[in-house]
């Protein structure tokens, strides 16, 4: 089980209340994990990861036990204490705007 | 007796504003999609319940949200909008060519008879049509052949914010693009033709270029489906063949730069428009805000005033935020980026508020409900 962090933008727009737990199958890694958060919420279809390109939006960062793995492969295997629920998956915006 | 829905687009979200026939006590729900961009919100003719809305923000992209209820449940719905095969470059503002991107949903337009069936245009600037109430969207590609290479964004970005179905020929869509100008097809959308002859327009290299005028919003009373009228970044315009030719009909306005216009519900010689000093500096002349009526198809025009602010005034008011009902009394409604939402029921003669802070307004549309 993963615990993954939205952005409270999100979590509106999925009716999710608290973090999100989601479960595949190893390796873990950040693709798999988003295919599994769209499958289960399409409402957040395109709003994570470009629905074509597959590419993160780029006012969105990927931060995995305090390392920011924006720029990780998204088939990189996340760390154990993630792939385990020790540690969340952290979905962050861009603190900005008006 | 009936009512009237507003629905307020505007930039932490939408707002529901509903009143019976005398339009002077407000019922107001919202935010929906809080702390989202809600560029658009509008409903159907054929079924009243049915709403849809362009949320979009800059974090996470366009999602589409749809109604079944009356704006009292959303349900999002399909947000992907892919171009119909390499739709290439356009020009950038440097006149480099700059590939073509999707941004963002401006604007949406359900048609007549069908709740499933919508239009939307959208940045970087194409058309989409739905089916099946929003679930896919698939572009009408033609319009891109009318020079989109030569098109150009204007200072909000390459969109496609105006759509007017014709409501006697089901083949004919007038669209305009800023800065691109307006369009026409006659075949449902296969082919497209650029209608800018007459515009004059001094900001472009060739001021009557076939395309590249700025055009911010047309507007036609449907009993009269080939007279259009159109506020441009400057001049206000009118055309009696269906937008093959344009006269200027700006006559004594103080300023005839603007975004929105609008004609009456059952009077089609009678249009407003809300005049701005300049693109320079964007709000109200004098600081004095004043809707301008024509009851004359244009050229002559008269300010109204009352019960609008005529002094420190100094707002917006954007391309898609005016709206008309249809009640007997006809109501005329806007929204400034201020975010004040107006409302006057008889025609504009009086005007009161319905939301004095909203935050800033993108779009007021208004349903007139049995």
């Amino acid at each position: 089980m993963i615990r993954v962090a939205l952005p409270l933008q999100l979590r509106e727009l999925a009716r999710l209340e608290g973090d999100l737990e989601v479960d595949v199958p190893p390796p873990a890694s950040v693709r798999a994990v988003l295919d599994e958060i769209e499958r289960r919420y399409p409402s957040l279809l395109g709003t994570i990861r470009d629905e074509a390109t597959g590419q993160r939006r780029a006012f969105l960062r990927f931060f995995v036990c305090n390392e920011d793995w924006s720029m990780e492969s998204p088939d990189a295997p996340l760390p154990a204490a993630v792939a385990s629920g020790v540690e969340p998956l952290l979905i962050v915006g861009a603190v900005s705007g008006g | 007796m009936s009512g009237v829905r507003v629905l307020v687009g505007t930039r932490k979200g939408a707002f529901i504003c509903t009143a019976d026939g005398d339009r002077a006590k407000w019922d107001i729900s919202g935010p929906h999609f809080a702390g989202w961009e809600a560029y658009h919100v509008k409903g159907s003719p054929a079924d009243p319940d049915r709403i849809y809305a362009s949320q979009s923000s800059a974090w996470f992209g366009q999602v589409m949200q749809r109604s079944d209820d009356g704006g009292k449940t959303w349900n999002a719905v399909g947000n992907q909008f892919a171009y119909d095969g390499d739709p290439g470059t356009h020009q950038w503002y440097d006149g480099t060519p700059h590939p073509w991107e999707f941004k963002r949903v401006w604007h949406l337009e359900p048609t007549a008879d069908n709740p499933d069936e919508v239009y939307a245009g959208v940045e970087d600037a194409a058309l989409f049509r739905t089916t099946d109430g929003g679930q896919s969207w698939h572009e009408l590609p033609g319009l891109r052949t009318c020079q989109g290479p030569q098109w150009m964004p204007g200072a909000g970005g390459m969109c496609l914010h105006t759509i007017l179905l014709d409501p006697v020929n089901p083949q004919r869509i007038f669209i305009a693009i800023s800065a691109a100008g307006a369009f026409r097809t006659d075949d449902g959308g296969a082919t497209w033709k650029a209608i800018n002859r007459g515009l004059h327009s001094q900001h472009i290299p060739d001021p009557t270029a076939e395309v590249g005028h700025c055009v911010h919003r047309i507007a036609r009373h449907p009993s009269r489906p080939d007279v259009l009228f159109m506020q441009k970044h400057w001049d206000v315009m009118r055309s009696d063949d269906a937008g093959d030719n344009w006269y200027k009909v700006s006559g004594n306005l103080p300023t005839d730069f603007g975004f929105p216009i609008e004609v009456h519900a059952h009077e089609p010689d009678t249009v407003y428009v809300i005049p701005l000093k300049s693109d320079a500096e964007r709000y109200p002349l004098a600081g004095k805000l004043r809707v301008y009526r024509s009851r004359t198809g244009g050229n002559d025009w008269e300010a109204l005033t009352d019960g609008l602010p005529q002094e420190n005034c100094y707002v917006n008011i954007l391309r898609d935020a005016m709206a008309v009902d249809q009640l007997d009394s006809c109501g005329v409604y806007f929204g400034t980026t201020g975010g004040q939402v107006y409302v006057s029921p008889d025609g504009g003669d009086h005007w009161s508020t319905i939301a004095r802070d909203f935050p800033a307004v993108c779009s007021v549309e208004v349903q007139t409900l049995p």
